[in-house]
């Protein structure tokens, strides 16, 4: 600045001087001959005297060294720009390229140097592809830089054709583990659609239904499912309860099992030859549905409408199901506890728990299942049953007063207790674990109020965590009262994606805000998923069920909210000389069928007896009934006590949402003392 | 006589059968057959085919799905003497594409599905205000086994109805 002042002091008075000169000029030759002014300053300039003449080419000089100068510094800073851009896009590109080869470096280094050497020469020549040299900025390549940062770090899609080739030279050198890395890498791509019109995430029942009800209702459509299991889609209640009271030897393998009206069946919804490969989809005339086991969605760009699969695969999608289900909850006195313990420690719910508890429970003496909720009781009652032929020692420890203790009102969470035992379970009630230790290859669980169990497993039934990984990068809702997605009344988190399953919390226009991990809601919340999916824009109004057997003499439907903190009001059938649990069985056709002789005669005393207050008949036979559970007087959820069939009438009820003054009259309805 | 007694906050009933021989004086709202929250029927209240119907199982979302719903719509909307007798091309090819997957449509319950299927239609096409009213329960309870436990065995075991149906 100071520069341009100086140089201004300098050539201003040469201004003034050169501007004096041409003025006197003007007025001489004005006064001289009025006809050449015009052209004077051209003549004055010249032919004009010495002394004015090198003023003015000092200052013609000067004007032209200015902008000389500035065209200079305009065109090297413009230069510079350019080149530094240069320079950071081709830092940028080289990173995916680094990261590349170091995941590869490691397994060069086992690999011998003839392999190496190819690897290392195929795969630094895709880098010289991506970089270009800065002396050509070539167009199309920034193109390709710029998308590849903001997707993710993959290689651009330029570069896909160059790495096609050299893993088939590099295929060549034998045992390689970097070459099924890299093959696995591109052709995994090529298995899997780039894009699929409806996306499940998850292969549970939820997005079965879903899967089911797209294809009904969308003609040709074309569903992928993506689920990290390696199994197709199967349903879980047998798990916990058909499969374990099988005659089959070969259970375990073929997973089949014998339905309530006796037909035979697998627990998966339909053999693979119902779906197409995945590879298969895009081309596939009338669509239909394929699965992709094996393959976690890590990441999701709602935004972009795409997933990331744990492969770095990508697939976009017009439409997409989160049913990622939940992963079972485990005690923390368990996870602090050590190798170990763990080791001994089963974590029930999918195909492979089953087996590997089935296989467990023939090799040991004693197991213990901690939880007293419907999973611990189910599988506490089937392995129970088990203990007869094999001696195992079967022991159910939980917090509550009884069996189902946060579902079952109290009278009834006893009496179920009471039935768990003589399943040939050990009941341990009111028990809170303090710690547990591995010694001499045996469990010893410590229980807060000084008990000690000993026991060669664990099986930790303790609920179920909600899978909400995906909500982070989705930026999708958590609820923080039930866990899971929180979703509205038509299931949708955003405008293309839908929640179903355990890991919806959704809203039901009824009953409020709730989230439920059974298996009809998963089949209802998948199907309405899939319905709305496809358009309908429907809200959660099907009510769903649930069901629960425990042995012989207990088996029931519910629907609804059933917490045991609520209110109830329980009709039960009286029982009378003709009535007995085992007829009660027989009728319902539950279809678990294994009665003893001994507890027929025990209880038919007590049936036989006139009716009589409650205090005479200290054991109350609770053969059949209805329970009603009320919230401000409304009804809102039922239990049907060995009563079937009569599901409709209940969901009626609930639906109706009304204020019933006498539950009795409601509970007429449903004809308890019929079949 | 029946007898009642409290236990805390939850309330005991036990009632013999003659207490529940009166008919009940609970009042529930009447149903509406044109709700579209409610899950609807075989048949919807335009008279179109409902392909989401848990009665029709897998039917018209498996492999073969396009067929079976080409030869139903044909024979749902047949106004011949001899109902559908102008879809037996359309019967034909859903047969063969069913013979190409035995393990999704085993052979002798495919003749049942397919008969039960129209008698679904037959009975519920010929009044179709009341076969929307009706539950949908009872829609699977014409065509497979008996019972709401049907429902609840559909949510055991979704593809029992498509086998049975």
């Amino acid at each position: 600045m100071l520069k341009c002042r100086t140089v201004w002091k300098k050539l201003a008075p040469l201004a003034r001087a050169s501007s004096n000169v041409c003025r006197q000029n003007v007025r001489r030759t004005g006064l001289t001959n009025g006809r050449i002014p015009a052209h004077v300053p051209a003549a004055h300039m010249s032919t004009g005297p010495a002394g004015g003449g090198r003023e003015n080419q000092l200052y013609i000089l000067l004007v032209g060294a200015t902008f000389l100068g500035g065209g200079v510094y305009a065109y090297r800073t413009v230069k510079g720009d350019q080149q530094r851009y240069q320079e950071r896009i081709d830092e940028i590109s080289s990173r995916p390229h680094r990261v590349a080869t170091q995941v590869p470096a490691a397994p060069i280094l086992s690999e011998p140097p003839a392999a190496e050497a190819t690897e290392k020469e195929t795969v630094p020549e895709p880098e010289p592809e991506a970089a270009p040299s800065p002396e050509e900025p070539s167009p199309p390549a920034p193109d390709t830089e710029v998308v590849a940062p903001s997707e993710t770090t993959e290689p651009p899609p330029a570069d896909e054709p160059v790495l096609e080739a050299p893993p088939e030279e590099a295929a060549e050198p034998p045992a390689a583990p970097v070459v099924e890395e890299g093959v696995d890498i591109v052709p995994a791509s090529l298995k899997v659609p780039s894009h699929t019109p409806y996306l499940l995430i998850g292969g549970g029942t939820a997005s079965f239904a879903a899967a089911r009800s797209i294809r009904a209702r969308d003609p040709g459509a074309k569903v992928l499912i993506v689920t990290d299991e390696p199994d197709l889609p199967y349903m879980r209640p047998p798990l916990s309860k058909e499969l374990w009271f099988s005659d089959d030897p070969t259970v375990t393998e073929t997973l089949r099992f014998k339905q309530w009206n006796g037909k035979e069946r697998s627990i998966y919804f339909q053999p693979a030859s119902f779906y197409i490969p995945p590879e298969e989809l895009e081309s596939a005339e009338n669509g239909g549905v394929a699965v992709l086991t094996g393959r976690k969605v890590v990441h999701m760009d709602v935004r972009g409408n795409k997933v990331k699969l744990d492969n770095d695969t990508e697939i976009s999608y017009d439409k997409c199901l989160i049913a990622t289900g939940g992963m079972p909850r485990n005690l923390q006195v368990i996870e602090r506890a050590g190798e170990e313990v763990m080791e001994k420690t089963t974590l029930f719910r999918k195909i492979e728990d089953f087996k590997s508890l089935d296989k467990v429970s023939r090799n040991i003496n004693s197991i213990t299942i901690i939880g007293g909720g419907f999973l611990g009781s189910e599988l506490a009652c089937a392995l129970g049953r088990r203990s007869n032929e094999s001696g195992l020692e079967v022991i159910q420890m939980y917090p509550e007063k009884g069996n189902m203790g946060k579902v079952l009102p109290e009278y009834l969470s006893n009496w179920t207790t009471e039935k768990v035992k003589s399943e040939g379970v050990k009941v341990i009630s009111e028990a809170l674990v303090k710690s547990v230790t591995c010694k001499d290859d045996k469990l010893e669980i410590q229980l807060k109020d000084g008990r000690l169990v000993k026991t060669d497993h664990i099986v930790a039934a303790v609920g179920l965590e909600p899978n909400v990984d995906l909500a982070k990068s989705a930026g999708l809702e958590v609820d923080s009262d039930f866990g899971g997605f929180r979703v509205n009344a038509e299931l949708q988190a955003r405008s293309n994606i839908w929640v179903a399953g355990d890991a919806a919390c959704f809203y039901d226009i009824r009953l409020g805000r709730r989230r439920v991990e059974h298996h009809d809601h998963a089949v209802v919340s998948g199907r309405l998923a899939g319905e709305n999916m496809t358009g309908a824009n429907k809200p959660y109004w099907h009510q769903s069920m649930f069901w629960s057997d425990l042995g012989p003499d207990v088996g029931y439907e519910a629907i609804g909210i059933v917490d045991s903190s609520l209110p109830t009001v329980g009709v039960f059938a009286k029982a009378t000389a003709k009535d007995t649990p085992k007829a009660a069985t027989e009728k319902s056709g539950t279809g678990i069928r294994s009665e003893s002789e001994t507890e027929d005669t025990a209880t038919s005393p007590v049936a036989s007896s006139t009716p009589a207050p409650a205090m005479v008949q200290h054991k109350d036979d609770y053969g059949k009934g209805v329970i009603f559970y009320l919230r401000d007087k409304v009804v809102v959820g039922i239990i049907l006590w060995n009563v079937f069939n009569r599901m409709p009438i209940a969901r009626k009820i609930i639906k109706d949402g009304e204020e019933h003054a006498d539950l009795n009259e409601v509970a007429k309805l449903f004809n308890i003392h019929e079949d | 006589m029946s007898y009642c007694r409290q236990e805390g906050k939850d309330r005991i009933i036990f009632v013999t059968k003659e207490d529940h021989e009166t008919p009940s004086n609970a009042e529930l709202i009447p149903e509406d057959p044109d709700d579209p929250y409610e899950e609807q029927g075989l048949i919807l209240p335009s008279g179109d085919i409902n392909w989401n119907c848990p009665c029709l199982g897998g039917m018209a979302s498996g492999p073969c799905g396009s067929q079976f719903k080409e030869a139903f719509s044909c024979f749902h909307y047949s106004k011949e003497e001899v109902k559908g007798s102008e879809c037996i091309d359309n019967f034909r090819n859903m047969q063969e594409c069913m013979q190409r997957y035995p393990e999704l449509y085993p052979q002798e319950e495919e003749k049942e599905s397919s008969s039960q299927a129209e008698s679904n239609s037959g009975s519920v096409s010929a009044t179709p205000t009341e076969g929307s009213a009706l539950p949908p329960e009872t829609d699977s309870t014409a065509g497979t086994s008996t019972s709401e436990s049907t429902v609840s065995s559909d949510s055991t075991s979704p593809t029992d109805n498509q086998i049975a149906s």
